[in-house]
């Protein structure tokens, strides 16, 4: 195992940030821990990464106790913080030299391991620009990069998407794919997207004011609830007529639109809108990782606002001196 | 080795950012210049100290007043850093707190030595004869100024905003300005005064500018140096410390 938590916990007086985590991670293995703003992920990222004190637990990395080993722990991961950290004033080039020197990439190799890290983001052309001619997107592929260079064992990325647009997410997802399979590293994401985690991770901790609810594969995650989900639009629904059935698993009537957990949905869904009564619309899907939270913290996955996003960040950080 | 090295690439990093900016050397040279006009001139036309003319003698405390001013203010990089997040980046290298501050103390003084360089430079105008204890000043500053940007490094790593920077610095900068000679000699102060003049670092860095520039000593280098070299000791010390306590 190359990260092994166990019992973690931070406490900022009253407020228990991190109550008792434990996970471990293998090599190679991507994981994600998905939760909404304020859920405890990146305070748990940050006493990983030897930047906060636990107040309780352990956490060993690549073999290394975070409290007492913090140079070797530091030395093993690569960090892609949450917010732009790169010096907007120097070069792309300067900025991963500069990070090379810190982390004591001997100079021999230290030219040819910019250039690979640069071409793995497919940057290598914009290398010689200053970081504040970079677009965010760019900003985030340096970032990766400058987190590659040293050759961690593992790589943390804190919400690697968070405020990038559409496309400039899916290009990120693809580089962190791509990463995956060429470089042989672990990878911690942090993320409150259910997409992303879905997309990227072989395991999910799913986590909730400073505690894990549940971990499992995605795949396992979305087949504890047993079925598919089918959404209703529909006035005056007949709940009890589905309710008995034996493949729905679960009912839920929200106003005028009700949610079936239905097994093997596909061929039940002509009999259950038989007798559910005049529909407006109906909507089929299977489950996805919004129903699964919804399934184990009762509440819905609120993404609240973005307060400190990544452009509003790159904006102030533009504006200084 | 990654202490030594991570400790240039600092240095080369706030070097760079110096350069990269010339409205910061811009300024930096404009204001002392007006300051010898303005009040070196305009004043200094009315009276002498001593055998020297006035403008002459606020020199050396006007080049002191350029590294004060300087060096203080670059600690506000420092909440820079912080806003920027790119202080998380040097926190979380495998580099100690004393190097991440030793790294910052090198760049702030390396500005700071640019800048007294370019007022050394033009010295000659002013009618001061460039000689060999130029050298020498060259040590005086760069003792002088290691002590002064630490001073601004530790209000650095406190502060959050820089509105607060700005606020704590100044209440530190004119008092360390004012009181230590740059402008008057301190002969003529009230007893009270003068025992607070002593307890000022700066103003043994100006008298030994001074001294080296003009000849005339208060207290000697015998008496600077040593005052300069264990005050720059202290605050290293206390700027570590505040560099490893420093939040995030």
């Amino acid at each position: 195992m190359i990260v092994e938590v166990e019992g973690l916990r931070k406490e900022f007086g009253n407020l228990v940030a991190v109550d008792g985590v434990s996970f471990s991670i293998g090599e190679g293995e991507v994981f994600g821990l998905l939760g909404p703003n304020g859920a405890g992920k990146t305070t748990t990222l940050h006493m990983l990464a030897t930047l906060l004190k636990p107040s309780g637990g352990t956490a060993r990395i690549n073999g290394f106790d975070v409290l007492k080993q913090p140079a070797k722990v530091r030395k093993s991961i690569g960090m892609v913080f949450q917010e732009p950290s790169s010096d907007d004033l120097l070069t792309g080039y300067e900025n991963l030299k500069l990070h090379a020197l810190l982390y004591g990439v001997p100079a021999n190799v230290r030219k040819k391991r910019i250039e690979e890290v640069l071409n793995l983001v497919g940057l290598w052309d914009r290398r010689g620009d200053l970081v504040k001619h970079y677009s965010g997107g760019m900003r985030r592929r340096l970032e990766i990069a400058r987190g590659l260079l040293h050759s961690p064992k593992v790589l943390f990325l804190d919400e690697p998407t968070l405020g990038l647009d559409p496309q400039t997410r899916e290009h990120i997802w693809e580089y962190v794919e791509k990463l995956v399979a060429e470089q042989k590293l672990s990878i911690i994401i942090t993320t409150h997207y259910m997409d992303e985690a879905d997309r990227l991770c072989d395991r999910i901790a799913i986590v909730d004011h400073g505690k894990i609810v549940v971990l499992d594969t995605p795949e396992n995650l979305k087949r504890t609830l047993g079925g598919d989900i089918i959404k209703l639009e529909i006035e005056s629904p007949n709940v009890k007529a589905v309710e008995s059935l034996p493949y729905v698993k679960k009912v839920e009537a929200q106003g005028s639109t009700l949610y079936l957990t239905v097994t093997d949905a596909r061929s039940h869904i002509q009999e259950v809108l038989s007798l559910v009564g005049k529909v407006g619309g109906v909507e089929l899907h299977p489950p996805s990782l919004d129903d699964v939270f919804m399934h184990y913290t009762g509440r819905e996955f609120k993404e609240e606002g973005e307060e400190g996003g990544f452009w509003e960040r790159a904006m102030t950080a533009s504006e200084r001196r | 080795m990654s202490e030594l090295s991570g400790l240039y690439a600092l240095w080369e990093r706030e070097l760079k950012i110096y350069l990269r900016e010339r409205s910061r050397i811009v300024s930096s040279a404009i204001n002392p210049l007006l300051w010898l006009f303005v009040f070196g001139g305009g004043l200094g036309s009315e009276f002498s100290v001593g055998s020297v003319n006035y403008q002459t003698f606020i020199y050396p405390g006007i080049i002191a007043m350029t590294v004060i001013f300087s060096s203080i203010f670059y600690g506000a990089y420092v909440v820079w850093d912080k806003r920027l997040d790119f202080l998380k980046e040097v926190l979380v290298a495998p580099i100690a707190r004393s190097t991440a501050f030793l790294g910052k103390v090198l760049g702030g003084v390396t500005d700071g030595v640019i800048q007294a360089t370019i007022m050394l430079v033009l010295a000659p105008i002013f009618g001061i004869p460039a000689g060999l204890g130029f050298a020498l000043v060259y040590v005086v500053l760069f003792v002088l100024v290691v002590g002064l940007v630490s001073i601004g490094l530790i209000i650095g790593s406190m502060m959050e905003s820089p509105e607060g920077f700005g606020l704590l610095s100044s209440f530190v900068t004119f008092p360390l300005f004012f009181l230590s000679g740059a402008l008057f000699p301190l002969s003529n102060l009230p007893p009270w005064l003068s025992i607070v003049t002593f307890g000022n670092p700066v103003t043994y860095g100006v008298d030994a500018i001074r001294g080296l520039m003009l000849g005339t000593y208060k207290f000697g280098l015998l008496v600077d140096l040593p005052v300069l070299v264990g005050f720059d000791l202290a605050v290293l010390a206390v700027g570590t410390i505040s560099f490893r306590r420093m939040k995030l």
